[in-house]
């Protein structure tokens, strides 16, 4: 059973359909959607409705702090920038959009598979995983043997030995990385929708459940249109810049 | 979380079968793990003639990081691994239930005989070493330093008439994959690897350069040679560190009949700092298949070590010299091909010569690390006795070296002149270039086959221009860009397409 992991995908349908295309060639079976459907993005309710359709079909999804934004008003926390576009979101989406949103659970276990936005030690808080002490921290917080999380928008691979030791890698896109089942794992996808690592590609990640595989990839898509479309919603400059630019 | 299996420590016996492998009998039990020569309980079309062997982990205790993560690294690397120079993986067994690696059994001998029977023939330390250098390229160029190179790790599969051939490398329990996790990295204290192999820059916890491995080799070379160990087998970590600034006695100083080029080529592999090593292991094959070839630098020539001031030089060097390396096998391994030019330097046209100087000079100016080997080949007769006589034979031979190494001349300026020429000989001759002229009746085959025993990553040659000459002798440029297992690159003179 290979499990395709999507993740930050912010209401960009181009790299969405992208990844989908991708993922059908990999031999994708089932979906996971690790959070943050929505912000920064010009298309909130076909993405919305497209992670609805596949939810209802069995895929996992689980709620960001985009969306939950967006169904509970911005935190005091959030960046000016995002508030403004969480405004707009809102105003794009339908009562049954909206109460979708407001459902996600905060994280899903599925057999020894760990799925959640931010970490496993306070999901709603909304701390990144962006080191090991952090990455131990999340570990540390659950019996699953893998993670699957976002909110960071950079790929990155995270491991946690029995002696207490950990170890972090930034991925090769294409090359599977075998997960062994000694050590506990948390990976980051990198986000669909947003990618900041300098490289517009979206990204997702293809795990095998048989073989405990886990591939990262990019996949390019034309992220000059939807910059195109950030500009023609009326949305900041600065996030078609961001698509363009990858940062 | 649990690592202990509690059904890894129960015995294994004779003719158990784990996961469809029969057990058939222990070939070896060491103290990190035991082997099993296994067969499989029903035999799949494809691999049934392959023997094959299985390594169980020897869990100590519930906690021994050596062993389950040495193990943890062997199963993740293996199954990436192809070719004849390692061992063909068959499979895992899950380690929280019953670890093991099933995989190729090699049926040949090991190189620790051979070590312990040094110091051995001249003849037979080269071709060892050039054996196991290929072998390295090819590990390297699948993105994998071994990191315990040594001779009990080195395998030699048995030819047709049971001689050694080619190199095997086995155990990769230390390795590093350039794009998986390294499990390694975060685990130990103190340096890993096996004392008296150990490169100067993993005792410095540096575990990504391919070029580490060629001062295991190096230390190996030394030993066949000399029948001695260049640093002793150190026990403590100061021990280890002592090879960051005392170099060895030079070969020729423990054994007089070791040639001056091999004495280069051993102690350019136990550099202290890898840039000063041989850049990629194809590199140390080619000098140890070509010694000829060798430039000999004062490498050569010394006859004691370094004295006591040099060494306090190094040592006050080698306290703040931590992390200066930064090379993978990805990147090392990329910046330094081997680029192969064959130059009809008899009856090319000159335009056309010019043009190949300057693509040859675009090549090598992109890649800091690469070396040139020029080559011309001289025709000989498909049938029968050749006209020549070996006089007339030899003074050809002769003519064709001077026209190569003239036609290289410019080469060689302009690479001086980019200030990347950095290596030359007390000659000042660039140890960069190579000069090569082979007999062949086909000069096609001569060229793709030079190519593959030297591990060469592109071939830059000409194209005949003249169309009636080619439609009568047939275009040796397109046999070769067919046949050729690397890049090719082929010239045309610079006006002749109108």
């Amino acid at each position: 059973m290979k499990l395709a992991l999507i993740t930050d995908l912010h209401a960009n349908r181009d790299a969405v359909e992208a990844v989908m295309v991708h993922s059908a060639t990999q031999g994708a079976q089932r979906l996971a959607f690790l959070g943050d459907l929505v912000g920064y993005g010009p298309e909130p309710s076909w993405v919305v409705d497209f992670v609805m359709e596949h939810v209802r079909q069995g895929a996992i999804a689980v709620m960001g702090n985009h969306d939950c934004a967006v169904v509970a008003g911005p935190p005091p926390t959030m960046a000016p920038q995002a508030r403004e576009v969480i405004d707009w979101t809102r105003r794009q989406l339908d009562k049954e959009q909206l109460t979708f949103l407001s459902r996600l659970p905060m994280s899903v276990r599925d057999a020894d598979r760990l799925f959640v936005h931010a970490n496993a030690f306070a999901p709603d808080q909304w701390a990144y995983v962006v080191n090991r002490m952090e990455a131990i921290r999340s570990l540390h917080s659950t019996e699953s043997r893998f993670t699957f999380c976002g909110h960071v928008h950079e790929p990155k691979l995270f491991h946690l030995a029995s002696s207490g030791k950990a170890g972090e890698f930034v991925p090769v896109p294409g090359v599977p990385i075998p997960l062994s089942p000694q050590r506990q794992w948390l990976a980051i996808p990198g986000s669909t929708g947003q990618p900041r690592d300098g490289n517009p590609a979206a990204c997702y990640a293809m795990f095998d459940i048989a073989t405990s595989n886990l591939t990262f990839h990019r996949v390019p898509y034309d992220h000059e249109a939807v910059a195109a479309k950030v500009l023609a919603a009326g949305l900041p400059e600065r996030l078609a810049a961001r698509l363009i630019n990858g940062d | 979380m649990e690592t202990e299996a509690p059904s890894a420590r129960e015995p294994l016996a004779e003719g158990q079968v784990i996961d469809g492998f029969r057990l058939e009998e222990r070939t070896h039990r060491g103290g990190m793990a035991t082997l099993w020569r296994v067969s499989r309980v029903n035999p799949s079309d494809t691999d049934a003639a392959m023997p094959l062997i299985m390594k169980v982990p020897r869990i100590k205790g519930g906690d021994d990081p050596t062993t389950i993560v040495g193990f943890e690294v062997e199963q993740m690397i293996m199954p990436a691994l192809a070719g004849p120079h390692v061992p063909r993986f068959v499979a895992n067994g899950d380690f929280t239930s019953r670890p093991y690696i099933v995989m190729e059994r090699i049926s040949g001998t090991s190189l620790k005989a051979r070590l312990d029977a040094a110091p051995i023939p001249i003849e037979e330390v080269t071709e060892i070493g050039y054996k196991v250098a290929t072998a390295l390229h090819e590990l390297h160029r699948q993105h994998v330093v071994h990191l315990d190179v040594k001779p009990s790790n080195i395998m030699f599969r048995a030819d047709e008439s049971g001689q050694p051939g080619e190199a095997v490398l086995i155990d990769f329990g230390l390795s590093r994959h350039d794009r998986l996790p390294d499990l390694l990295e975060e685990e130990f204290e103190l340096p890993i690897g096996t004392a008296p192999y150990i490169s100067p820059e993993q005792v410095q916890f540096i575990r990504n350069d391919p070029r580490s491995d060629l001062f295991a080799l190096g230390v190996m070379l030394y030993h066949l040679t000399t029948g001695e160990r260049p640093f002793g087998n150190p026990t403590s970590v100061s021990g280890l560190r002592q090879r960051l600034y005392r170099d060895p006695d030079p070969p020729r100083a423990l054994r007089p009949e070791c040639p001056p080029w091999l004495q280069e080529v051993i102690l350019r592999c136990l550099e202290v700092d890898p840039s000063k090593r041989h850049q990629s292991a194809a590199q140390l094959a080619f000098d140890l298949h070509n010694p000829d070839q060798v430039v000999l630098t004062k490498r050569a020539q010394r006859r004691s070590r370094h004295n006591l001031w040099h060494s306090i030089k190094r040592w006050f060097a080698s306290m703040g010299a931590e992390t200066k390396f930064e090379a993978s096998p990805t990147v090392q391994t990329a910046r330094s091909p081997i680029v192969l030019v064959a130059v009809d330097v008899v009856s090319a046209e000159p335009r056309l010569l010019e043009s190949i100087q300057s693509t040859v000079q675009r090549v090598m100016q992109t890649a800091p690390g690469s070396r040139l080997a020029c080559l011309a080949v001289m025709k000989t007769n498909r049938i029968g006795m050749d006209e020549l006589t070996e006089k007339d034979g030899s003074s050809r031979h002769v003519n064709m070296l001077v026209q190569l190494k003239h036609w290289a001349r410019p080469v060689a300026a302009a690479l001086a002149a980019s200030k990347m020429q950095t290596k030359t000989s007390p000659q000042g001759q660039d140890t960069r270039l190579t000069f090569h002229v082979i007999e062949a009746p086909d000069p096609a085959t001569a060229i793709i086959d030079y190519a593959r025993r030297n591990q060469v990553d592109h071939i830059v040659m000409g194209a005949r221009s003249n169309s009636v000459l080619r439609r009568y002798l047939g275009s040796v440029s397109a046999q070769v860009v067919a046949q050729a297992d690397c890049t090719v690159t082929v010239v045309r003179a610079a006006d002749a397409v109108q």
